[in-house]
């Protein structure tokens, strides 16, 4: 290894939510001028780790020392005062003010927007980077978000960077020129740390890989002397298969008929423009594209949460006979007798009460069966015990609020009383984002016996691999148009992501 | 017709007491704290004022008063006393994260129990005859006017004829406008409304942020209790004579929509509305103008309802108007 | 160089869930430093020992038959608008109107009484006044509800805007009402006939609202945890677009259960009315609709515990309004000793959802020394 003082040394870091251990006698060095990839499955308090050197959270136990000096983080302030920047997974941006006023916030110089929006330009025009300094964060897409948040660091002269899973709203394209700008920063000596899941990056990208397993440092290694093989089984701790496999279709019949869908948001704008495909049973059509594309509203849409502005959506029975479900609400699409279940990509917010306890979390979707005025707790309760059970959901209990679990179990929990309905239609949306690679494998294994049973399944992802690796055929989405529909099998990553960046991909250079 | 050189100074005097109350709420909520204990705050700061002032009077009679003691004495402990209310309220909702609408709601009743009680016991010290104290020496000291104000006519009339703390209401509105729109600490200030996590996360001391703003926009607030009783009530102290005036006050933030420039006008509109009961012909019919009373409060539901329909996003509330935050929350 | 910052002494950690013994312990605490506290402002305010004081504030609530009586009605009204404003925050729909509809419902059967007083059957009237109350608060409490479902409307402004309203229309009728004229206030209703008064049940003009109280808390108890309408109302307080993806309709959920939230409230006025005042006036309510709002809060929404929150306040209330009749202070005295308890009550929840975790290090003056 380098002779070189590392620039932080965190030693002995141990952190606690309530009974939750989250880092247990952690250590980390990072040194100037290297990309350091931080692994870890969830839960292994990677973000954790990284948010005490950041000043968001305090450590219980430990020390911090940068160029051997022991140093005190208490809040964000202390941070950036140590020259640490971090971009968050949540981006930490105030809606309602524009990017420049964003850029400056928290800082002691007098306001002076007219300044800061020259160095912003300035700081742009050296990176590349496309920023408009007067524009409100509300009106930004996603990457345009992130954009903000990097230059924001790079406004304070940041010179230990921390990123946390900063490609999971990217596209490959974009994902390069993040990737550029990243390797521009550690020729410039800065230390660069990347929290992600997606081995390929890590390979890609970094010079060094540090694991973290179950809250503790288990080792690390220089990249180019390591393989992808070799981490993952360094952060689950045994060896495991990176396999997905993809059973043959049975027996494929049209399921879902979708034609001319066309969505416009509250604000005016098109997101879904005259969208046609249709969904096979015993079949998975992946969604690719970047996010923001136009998927949220497409499975929303045909959940019955979004309201469309023309096209149709048909469900084809098995005998034939086709139900519309457009301007329906769930309700009355589950009275029509279609049995369509929905993993939605807010999962807290949207697919269950974080408050309440697993066997209530059940209770969502059987809770108005039967006509007594009150509710029947046994069947939703033997349920929750059935799931954890079978998925090996790992909680203290049925009772625990959902809120407490782990981003895997929660996951597991959803898609459990999802299925448990025996759907015809599985709709799911990044349904392994923020997973580690244990529970990701769980939750393909899950939709690929849901297709064996003959349900007709779609997956919205971001990881291209993946969705080259499961998909029977990708339906590719580009601002809301379909860019081509391709087979999975054969697709290459290189074309899917030339479609989702322009419409038809390469066919429409000509 | 309404008497319109009347009809204004009125108007102006009844709304001064919204507007102190109404800045002081406004620089509250972009800290993200909804102080529903404003209404308490307003009887507290105005009762201490009467504390300080009665016992000035009483010391000294008032021949011998001095104009700066005379004013500076209640001031001071006009805003020492909301002050104190405020540090409370920020003690119970910043530090221990307490729910703010019961919090101030308590507040409230806190306060207005704590202005009539020492009001009641105030007038029973002085052994007054009927249930009030008059302040008459501290009133003169408060109400006095620019001395060429009567010379002006209806202008002097219209603009010159307040005392000195009207004006200092417009001032205070039109600087907390300047530094919430131009200046750093407002821009921290209503990020840290907005949005706490990003602004914490971007080195901002929230708890400071917070307990500075409620606690200056209680003592602003508590100003208006003050001008009600030394000026606009001339100097006399009755128990309950404040009333919903606070309630008023925080109607008046959200037609403001949170900017308190605008407030200026608006509490004159307001201040009018309160009192156009008295204007309007309405013969014997003395049931009409109480419907009339509730004018101020209509209008506000009405604006209310309008801005929540034109749903732009920087006429909202604050975002995180109402919750308590806490950085390691997960 | 960075100059080094001391460790922070303290740091907050947010805890799993106590056991209910340890949380009520902390609460108990909380109450019984409240008293003291009250003790030491009541003995600063009135020499008095506080010992005497307290015996005072025990006789002045619970003292004799009489004051028992009041002391439970004042329980009953207080506990059935505390009641009725629980669904709706449990929805987290900040309904601060309570005392606007509480007043609606009165105005409602104020109107019945006065009106039809001496045209119909005794017992037709006393129907008639029930669902007027009950209409009438309830169509009060579901107007703001109308415009939050619709456009979002702040509705702890407009609730609290409400108050007002009806306080203002209330006070146009006592003065069309005035009996006798130019008196400023509308007198017992129906004094000869009694015509629409509830009846005394036993004798006893105040057993009525116990009742119904009773039969309240043990309604409102079922509906929010275990009928179907109470989970909605869960499940919408938690999160709305969960309950919009499992299918409820969220806006139908938010107007019933603010029409059965101004409903209750109606029913609360109507009690006071035809039940035991037989009077109206703007200030009928009394400050009870906030007072519920802190009610309900402090027992975290369950009704059986708020029978003890709101026994609490009026407890204490009713204690110190004799302590200010004995000792001769004004009757505002009850709202600050009021205040004080529900302060260190709001502020020890703080104490049951988090601990204070001190850092042991044995380095901090040297650091300091050093730095």
């Amino acid at each position: 290894m380098k002779e070189q003082t590392a620039a932080v040394k965190m030693r002995n870091i141990t952190k606690r939510f309530g009974s939750v251990l989250a880092n247990d006698q952690c250590w980390l060095d990072i040194y100037h001028g290297e990309i350091l990839a931080l692994l870890g499955e969830n839960g292994s308090g990677k973000t954790t780790l990284m948010n005490m050197l950041s000043g968001i959270y305090y450590p219980d136990e430990g020390h911090i020392f940068m160029n051997d000096e022991e140093v005190i983080i208490k809040s964000p302030k202390d941070a950036f005062d140590h020259g640490v920047g971090m971009i968050h997974q949540h981006f930490k941006l105030v809606d309602v003010l524009t990017a420049a006023e964003n850029i400056t916030l928290g800082l002691d110089e007098k306001l002076d927007l007219k300044a800061v929006s020259a160095r912003v330009r300035e700081i742009c025009e050296r990176y590349g980077f496309e920023v408009d300094p007067e524009q409100k964060i509300y009106d930004m897409s996603v990457s345009q978000k992130q954009t903000v948040e990097i230059v924001k660091v790079l406004y304070r002269g940041a010179d230990i960077l921390i990123l946390d899973e900063p490609t999971a709203v990217l596209t490959p394209q974009e994902t390069d020129k993040l990737f550029a700008v990243l390797r521009n920063m550690r020729d410039d000596g800065k230390a660069v740390v990347i929290i992600t899941h997606k081995m390929h990056e890590v390979e890609a990208l970094s010079d060094r890989v540090a694991i973290l397993r179950h809250g503790q440092f288990v080792g690390d290694m220089l990249t180019r002397e390591t393989n992808a093989q070799e981490m993952t089984n360094m952060m689950v701790g045994r060896p495991v298969t990176l396999n997905i496999e993809r059973p043959d279709p049975v027996d494929p019949r049209p399921r879902i008929e979708v034609k001319g869908l066309t969505v416009r948001s509250m604000d005016g704008i098109l997101k879904l423009d005259d969208v046609s495909f249709t969904a096979n049973s015993g079949e998975i059509l992946g969604v690719a594209g970047i996010s923001g594309s136009g998927q949220k509203e497409l499975l929303e849409s045909i959940a019955g949460l979004q309201p469309t502005e023309g096209g149709s959506i048909c469900y084809v029975k098995d005998d034939g006979t086709r139900e519309e479900l457009l301007g329906k609400d769930p309700l009355s699409i589950a009275e029509l007798g279609v049995s369509l279940s929905f993993v939605p990509e807010d999962r807290l917010g949207m697919g269950l009460v974080g408050n309440m306890d697993l066997s209530d979390n059940m209770m969502l979707r059987s809770f108005r069966r039967g006509r007594s005025l009150f509710t029947d707790r046994k069947a939703p309760r033997k349920l929750a015990e059935t799931v954890v059970a079978e998925l090996e959901v790992n909680t203290p209990g049925v009772t625990t609020p959902v809120r407490r679990l782990s981003g895997g179990n929660v996951q597991k929990v959803l898609v459990g009383r999802e299925i448990a309905s025996a759907p015809t239609v599985l709709l799911t949306a990044y349904a392994v984002r923020g997973l580690d690679i244990n529970s990701s494998y769980t939750i393909y294994d899950l939709i690929n016996r849901q297709k064996r049973q003959g349900v007709a399944v779609i997956y919205v992802g971001e990881d291209l691999d993946v969705l080259l690796e499961l998909s029977d055929r990708i339906l590719v989405l580009c601002g809301g148009k379909v860019s081509g529909i391709v087979p999975g099998r054969g697709a290459t990553k290189r074309d899917v992501g030339m479609m989702m960046t322009r419409l038809g991909g390469n066919k429409a250079d000509a | 017709m309404l008497d319109l050189v009347s009809f204004i100074p009125r108007a102006v005097v009844q709304g001064i007491p919204l507007l102190y109350g109404s800045t002081g709420e406004t620089i509250t909520e972009k800290s993200g704290n909804l102080n529903l204990g404003i209404a308490g705050i307003m009887y507290v700061g105005a009762i201490c004022g009467v504390i300080g002032s009665f016992l000035y009077e009483q010391a000294v009679p008032a021949a011998e008063m001095v104009g700066v003691l005379a004013v500076g004495i209640p001031l001071l402990s006009c805003l020492a006393g909301s002050l104190l209310m405020g540090l409370l309220y920020c003690f119970l909702t910043v530090t221990l994260r307490a729910n703010q609408n019961v919090t101030g709601l308590a507040l409230t009743t806190f306060g207005v129990g704590f202005g009539n009680f020492f009001g009641g016991s105030l007038i029973k010290l002085s052994g007054s005859e009927v249930p009030s104290i008059a302040l008459s020496a501290t009133n003169g000291y408060f109400a006095r006017k620019l001395p060429f104000a009567s010379k002006l006519g209806w202008f002097g009339k219209i603009f010159l004829s307040y005392g000195f703390l009207a004006y200092l209401a417009v001032i205070i509105a039109l600087v907390a406008a300047y530094v919430l729109k131009r200046t750093r600490t407002g821009l921290h200030l209503r990020a840290v409304g907005e949005n706490p996590n990003t602004a914490d996360a971007a080195g901002i001391d929230v708890k400071k942020y917070k307990y500075l703003a409620t606690c200056i926009g209680s003592m602003i607030a508590g100003l208006g209790g003050l001008y009600y009783v030394m000026d606009y009530a001339s100097g006399v102290w009755s128990n309950d004579a404040f009333g919903d005036r606070g309630w008023l006050a925080i109607a008046l933030v959200i037609f403001t929509i949170w900017k308190p420039n605008w407030g200026v006008l608006s509490s004159f509109l307001f201040g009018g509305l309160y009192i156009l009961y008295i204007f309007l012909p309405t013969g014997t019919d003395l049931a009409v103008k109480e419907l009339y009373k509730m004018l101020p409060y209509v209008v506000t539901i009405i604006v209310l309802v309008i801005t929540s329909m034109r749903n732009k996003r920087e006429n909202q509330p604050p975002a995180s108007l109402g919750l308590a935050y806490f950085r390691e929350e997960r | 160089m960075h100059k080094q910052t001391r460790e922070p002494l303290v740091h907050i950690v947010k805890r799993d869930s106590l056991p209910w013994y340890r949380a009520w312990a902390i609460r108990a605490v909380a109450i019984v430093l409240a008293l003291l506290l009250c003790a030491i402002v009541t003995t600063l305010c009135t020499g008095e020992n506080p010992l005497q004081v307290y015996a005072t504030i025990l006789r002045g609530a619970v003292g004799t038959r009489r004051k028992v009586w009041i002391l439970l009605q004042d329980l009953a009204i207080l506990l059935c608008i505390s009641l009725a404003v629980t669904p709706a925050f449990k929805m987290r729909f900040w309904n601060i109107g309570a005392e606007g509809q509480t007043l609606a419902g009165a105005l409602a059967s104020a109107a019945c009484m006065l009106l039809l007083g001496d045209r119909l059957p005794n017992g037709v009237l006393l129907a008639l006044i029930c669902l007027a109350g009950i209409a009438a608060g309830a169509i009060w409490g579901v107007i703001p509800a109308v415009f939050k479902a619709r456009w979002n409307t702040n509705e702890t402004l407009f609730t609290l805007m409400m108050n007002y309203v009806a306080a203002q229309i209330v006070a146009y009728y006592v003065i069309v009402w005035e009996s006798p004229k130019g008196s400023g206030n509308v007198g017992i209703i129906n004094p000869t006939t009694e015509a629409g008064w509830f009846p005394q049940i036993g004798g006893n003009k105040y057993l009525l609202s116990v009742l119904v109280a009773a039969a309240l808390t043990i309604f409102v108890y079922f509906y929010l945890n275990y009928s179907k309408h109470g989970y909605e109302i869960a499940v919408v307080g938690e999160s709305e677009r969960t309950a919009r993806y499992v299918g409820i309709k969220v806006e139908r959920v938010v107007i019933r259960t603010m029409l059965l939230s101004g409903a209750l409230c109606g029913l609360a006025g109507v009690l006071l009315v035809a039940g035991t005042n037989h009077t109206i006036n703007s200030t009928l309510a009394g400050g009870q609709g906030f007072t519920a709002v802190m009610v309900s809060w402090l027992a975290k929404f369950n009704p059986i515990a708020m029978i003890f929150t709101s026994l609490l306040l009026v407890f204490m209330s009713r204690g110190a309004s004799e302590v200010s009749t004995v000792f001769g202070l004004n009757q505002s005295f009850s709202s600050i000793l009021t205040g004080i308890i529900i302060f260190f009550i709001i502020g020890c929840e703080f104490f049951i959802s988090y601990k204070l975790s001190f850092r042991k290090s044995g380095r901090k003056e040297g650091d300091a020394a050093n730095a």
